[in-house]
């Protein structure tokens, strides 16, 4: 650490003012105040004597995002070789194979998106927003495997450009960046981020290649993209008979829950994603309301559109309830874009709303909606805008309330 | 159904502003704070629900190609006067707007004070007249115009009282100046409309 220390102390007289890198300050401060608190007062305001200051959270929810990051590379690698007709991949293996494909797109997104922080940093001389740590790596984890790098770089850029910046950075912008980011590659190129070409890798030339050829009849759909094609099977058995005869894939609960099945890189494990959860709720960042909401809104919801299509089998709305909330992208946004302090709600009361919400409209859109087989980001989005709305009712509710009791008690004296 | 589903496509999915970008003006001044916005919305709502209907009735049995057969006169069977449409809509609506303001101020003080000013910028709202021509377009019947007059308006509504919170909440905001003001605005109407892309697609 002191090592460290004198480093940055050697370091700091060519970026202050007057040094030859006087420009480039932001990048300095941002590596400073990354590995050591900070000690700058603050000049007015409300003052808070706590070393966790915006960088250390946005470092905690890094850590909560790891367990999802690991086994998302690690799903990857396994993905591949099921598709090839392995039954019991290596772990060593699929792990290689992940990451070859997986960390390009994570360095991509980092490097382009601190460019663009950087080049805001310098321009309107302000520091580089500590958001930029979480919304890196949340871009890649929400896309699939086989994604273009070019796309990765255009969605980062439009996510931290148009979804942030342009607001004034951290703390200030309306929207989650990152899924501003993963929307924009939705609309923009939506055959390399949908359909059921893009979610496993199947490409064979790159480290760990197996020979031979992809297993008969192999489809790389997802559980929700076999649960949105209409059928003359009821939509259970229909999840569970897919890619069992070739045996490449497996949609049990019990699968889906652990992750092993294909989707966006980090989003599939509904275990790693409640691992998150835990980090996040013991450590006080995320909010429970918003969880707890969101979960509620889901399982009301799911089970209310079971009880419609009861007669109807084969339909998206008969998928289970328990099922529901394992598939997709669902666990993942909750934990990690619903409850981003930034765009959502900011009231204790308003918290329950937006997450019953979104879980309302999440399910609504993946079951009733047939051009998006999954809803949960376009969810998010949506109750993104209507956040202030709810909190705006919610103060004047309050304060409505608190007039009322203030002239009752006078009306007492 | 035929008409919640009707209504849903007017609200949501073909969302008479963020997807036509009609009453663009309106929306962009009067979207700064939540309960002026309430206002105008409201008077929105109610001025598309009213003028829909009479807009249908007078398409349908004076402007129409071959409208006014009930008439019985032959030659006036065969006029068509569809060319009228757009200054009888804008004179229609003008005219509807004054009643019901004239209306409500007879009725009700406090909806009018609420009202008040709105009433009559409404008239020049391309909103009114764009869910007017819309009918003409996609030949509605009666009851379709009135659910499609009231759901494009709850739909505007929405939009407009989203925003204003939006607008509310960005006062805080550091924005580069170039794109204080309108520009942030209009950015921040393209990332609801990308919101509300959520909802394409959907038929009950």
């Amino acid at each position: 650490m002191k090592f460290l220390q004198d480093i940055f102390d050697k370091m700091r007289p060519d970026f202050e003012k007057g040094g030859k890198f006087e420009k480039l300050y932001p990048l300095f401060e941002a590596k400073e105040t990354f590995t050591f608190v900070t000690c700058d007062r603050t000049k007015s305001g409300a003052h808070i004597r706590d070393a966790l200051d915006t960088k250390r959270l946005m470092s905690t929810v890094i850590v909560a995002l790891i367990p999802c990051m690991l086994f998302g590379i690690y799903n990857v690698g396994y993905q591949h070789f099921r598709a090839y007709g392995v039954a019991d991949p290596v772990l060593m293996q699929c792990v290689i194979k992940g990451a070859w494909h997986v960390m390009p797109i994570i360095i991509v997104s980092y490097a382009v998106g601190g460019i663009w922080e950087l080049i805001f940093a310098v321009t309107r001389k302000h520091e580089i927003n500590e958001g930029f740590l979480v919304t890196g790596l949340l871009v890649p984890l929400t896309l699939p495997p086989t994604i273009p790098l070019w796309m990765v770089a255009a969605g980062v850029s439009f996510g931290v450009v148009i979804g942030k910046e342009v607001f004034g950075g951290t703390g200030m912008n309306v929207f989650n960046p990152a899924l501003t980011a993963r929307a924009f590659i939705f609309f923009a190129y939506p055959a390399a981020i949908s359909g059921d070409k893009c979610w496993r890798v199947v490409e064979n030339t790159t480290f760990g290649a197996v020979g031979g050829t992809v297993v008969d009849g192999f489809s790389g759909a997802t559980p929700l993209l076999v649960a949105s094609t209409t059928d003359t099977m009821a939509v259970t058995e229909r999840l569970t008979g897919f890619g069992q005869a070739t045996g490449y894939a497996d949609f049990s609960w019990t699968q889906s829950f652990v992750g092993l099945v294909p989707g966006s890189i980090g989003e599939t494990s509904a275990l790693c994603c409640l691992i998150g959860a835990a980090i996040l709720l013991i450590t006080g960042i995320g909010s429970a309301r918003i969880m707890i909401g969101g979960l509620v809104g889901a399982v009301c919801m799911a089970a209310l559109l079971n009880a419609v299509s009861i007669k109807d089998p084969t339909s998206m709305l008969a998928i289970p309830v328990k099922q529901q909330l394992v598939y997709g992208g669902f666990m993942f946004g909750l934990v990690y874009m619903a409850t981003d302090p930034v765009s959502a709600t900011q009231t204790a009361v308003g918290k329950w709303i937006y997450g019953f919400l979104i879980g309302t409209l999440a399910i609504l859109i993946r079951t009733i909606n047939p051009a998006y087989p999954e809803g949960m980001m376009l969810a998010i989005l949506f109750m993104n805008a209507f956040a202030p709305l709810i909190d705006h009712f919610v103060i004047a509710a309050h304060m409505k309330k608190r007039m009322r009791r203030s002239r009752e008690s006078q009306a007492y004296a | 159904m035929e008409y919640i589903n009707l209504a849903i496509k007017a609200i949501f999915v073909e969302n008479i502003l963020l997807a036509y970008f009609l009453g663009m003006c309106s929306y962009l001044a009067v979207s700064k704070k939540v309960p002026t916005a309430i206002g105008l919305g409201l008077a929105v709502i109610f001025v598309l629900t009213i003028t829909s209907p009479v807009n249908w009735f007078v398409y349908e049995y004076f402007l129409k190609p071959g409208a006014m057969q009930w008439t019985g006169n032959a030659k006036l069977a065969a006029m068509d006067l569809s060319f009228l449409k757009l200054i009888s809509f804008i004179a229609i609506i003008a005219a509807m707007v004054q009643i019901v303001e004239m209306f409500i101020e007879k009725v009700s003080d406090t909806l009018y004070n609420q009202l008040g000013i709105f009433l009559p910028l409404i008239t020049v709202n391309c909103s009114i007249l764009g869910g007017a021509l819309f009918l003409v377009e996609r030949e509605y019947d009666l009851a379709e115009s009135v659910v499609f007059g009231s759901a494009s308006g709850i739909g505007w509504f929405l939009a407009i009282v989203s925003m204003a919170a939006i607008r509310q909440k960005l006062r805080y905001s550091n924005i580069p100046d170039g794109l204080r003001g309108l520009g942030i605005t209009m950015l921040v109407t393209g990332l609801i409309a990308m919101a509300f892309m959520a909802f394409s697609g959907i038929s009950l």
